[in-house]
């Protein structure tokens, strides 16, 4: 960032004073604003700038650095030696990226699964909640806004073996043994991500069928488009932003998970989040774990450049 | 458009994906009332007892306190540095300005493992401590988009005219700011800082990376989720807690509502 280039455009009304006397002295002061405005700028840029660099990008900066080092012996950065050692391990080891698909695909199966469970959602809201709106939002809200942790938790009181479902069926019953399939697999992790996005998904897709004209309907009533012929050429293209806003909202954080199926997963339920979390607690590999960030930095990158192509930010924000 | 009647199917579907979507949160709740310390069905008996050996259960308010310790010093900085942001985007231009918005705006699309594997390697290379500071430094990096989100969409609902009437009467532009444009915006600034507050006391993903012997309240609630016998007093602070955030949210929502 050149430090001269950077400074702020002063706007027009401070333009230089071309004669004195009657009014000089406004435009004296206004000119004294300009300078302030110059000072006020490096008080208001510097202190985010040096925070996100120190807390944000450095870290990421450092991780990449360290994504090179070949050993794991001695101090963090003593004995460099700049290497591509880790990221042939991860190449070469193929059930890495075998968890990295399976990690997307699962990522893939929970996005579309919220937004299509969460259309209806937001198609109830925006055109047949009526005056109950604001309440009827709220509702839909408040699992959202209860603690994550807890949530998932509360499945696996659920599905566990001396849970709520197992023994309610024991009691009347339907089966004589808990069921052990119902907790720590995939199943269970792709059915509690689910169930903690359908909100938030929702928000999007209101906020799309919302900004929909009400004159087009009518318009397309007069011309005898039929209720289902009125969704599929109105309703579904106009409302196509916020669901794919709704996707990539979703896609996005799911891919990096590794809370949810720690906690409902077991062994068989882990996802790409899950090694990265092991290499820098339990099996204290940094390097690797390194690396592996880095993949997965790589591919949220990759994703979000994509999800910018597909959606305007411009149409989200009106 | 919006008081037509719904078809009963749609407003089937919409009761019943919430009685779905609430499950699990009268599942907590039964448990931190339920006198068994599993949930199994039938229903042995009614208790407040969880709540009762939740005021002598040190560990577990500890944990909570840390847990607002955190929340309430990151969303303050998050705030703060937010409403800087915002009125950089919305009433300057600067070449870096682009860049500046894409650097406060990552952190949103960062995964949390990475951010919390990265900073665990700061602090180490810097010989820092894990404690509470470093779980707030993250927290306010992640905050930094939703206040800068809420302050931002504030600053551009009214005109900077105010602002100019202000300095042609001669008033300098810190003057202007903080006489002007603080009061105007504040609301958006309580809005923020409460989102921020509710973001970092649910945070779990890093702060198991960062909180190092100092557990804010999910990192301290997942490592006793081994031992069945403390779980119900777990939830039955957790359940006053949501009660709690519950309660942020809905001052935060009508804070902003009336602002609208």
């Amino acid at each position: 960032m050149g430090r001269s280039k950077s400074g702020p455009v002063t706007t027009p009304t401070q333009a230089s004073p071309k004669s004195e006397g009657f009014g000089g002295s406004i435009l004296r002061a206004r000119r004294g604003a300009g300078r302030d405005r110059l000072s006020t700028f490096w008080v208001l840029y510097l202190p985010p700038l040096i925070w996100l660099g120190l807390f944000f990008l450095i870290p990421i900066v450092l991780m990449a650095a360290f994504s090179f080092r070949s050993d794991t012996y001695g101090a963090l950065f003593e004995n460099w030696k700049p290497g591509l050692n880790q990221y042939a391990t991860v190449v070469l080891t193929g059930s890495y990226w075998r968890l990295l698909g399976v990690s997307s695909f699962m990522a893939l199966i929970i996005s579309v699964s919220a937004v299509v469970l969460s259309y209806p959602l937001s198609y109830f809201l925006a055109f047949y909640s009526g005056k109950r709106a604001g309440i009827y939002l709220i509702l839909l809200l408040v699992p959202f806004w209860t603690s994550y942790l807890l949530r998932v938790m509360a499945w696996k009181i659920m599905l566990g073996s001396d849970g709520v479902l197992n023994s309610f069926l024991i009691y009347f019953g339907l089966i004589k043994e808990p069921l052990t399939a119902l907790l720590y697999n995939r199943n269970t992790v792709i059915l509690t991500l689910i169930y903690v996005w359908i909100p938030f998904a929702a928000l999007p897709i209101l906020a799309a069928l919302q900004r929909i004209e009400f004159s087009l309907f009518e318009a397309a009533a007069d011309l005898g488009a039929r209720p289902f012929q009125q969704f599929m050429r109105i309703t579904l293209p106009l409302s196509l932003p916020g669901v794919f806003a709704a996707f990539f909202m979703v896609f996005i954080p799911t891919i990096g998970e590794y809370v949810t199926p720690l906690l409902v997963g077991g062994s068989n339920g882990f996802m790409y989040g899950n090694i990265i979390q092991d290499f820098f607690t339990k099996a204290a590999n940094w390097p690797l774990g390194s690396a592996l960030s880095m993949i997965m930095l790589g591919a949220t990158m990759i994703l979000v450049l994509i999800a910018t192509r597909i959606i305007k930010l411009e149409d989200l924000l009106q | 458009m919006n008081n037509r009647r719904a078809p009963i199917s749609l407003s089937l579907y919409y009761f019943g994906l919430i009685a779905f979507l609430y499950l699990p949160i009268v599942v907590l709740f039964l448990f931190s009332i339920n006198s068994n310390t599993t949930l199994s069905f039938p229903l042995k008996g009614f208790t407040l007892g969880w709540y009762q050996k939740l005021l002598q259960a040190d560990a577990v308010l500890r944990a909570a306190r840390n847990s607002l310790v955190v929340a309430s010093g990151s969303s303050f900085a998050a705030t703060i540095l937010g409403t800087m942001v915002s009125i950089l985007m919305m009433r300057y231009q600067f070449k870096s300005k682009n860049l500046l918005l894409a650097l406060a705006a990552l952190p949103l699309i960062v995964p949390y493992v990475v951010l919390g594997v990265a900073l665990l390697l700061l602090f180490s290379v810097l010989h820092v401590d894990r404690s509470l500071l470093t779980v707030g430094i993250a927290h306010t990096v992640v905050a930094l988009p939703y206040t800068l989100l809420i302050i931002a969409s504030r600053l551009a609902g009214f005109d900077s005219s105010v602002e100019e009437a202000a300095m042609d009467l001669g008033a300098d532009y810190p003057t202007t700011l903080r006489r002007i444009v603080l009061p105007l915006i504040l609301p958006a600034m309580v809005s923020a800082w409460l989102t921020a507050f509710t973001v970092s006391f649910d945070e779990f993903a890093l702060a198991l990376f960062l909180a190092g012997t100092q557990p804010t309240f999910p990192v301290y609630l997942f490592s006793q989720l081994r031992f069945a016998n403390r779980l119900p007093i777990m939830i039955a602070l957790a359940v006053l807690l949501m009660m709690g955030t519950l309660t942020l949210v809905f001052i935060a929502e009508r804070y902003r509502q009336r602002e609208v």
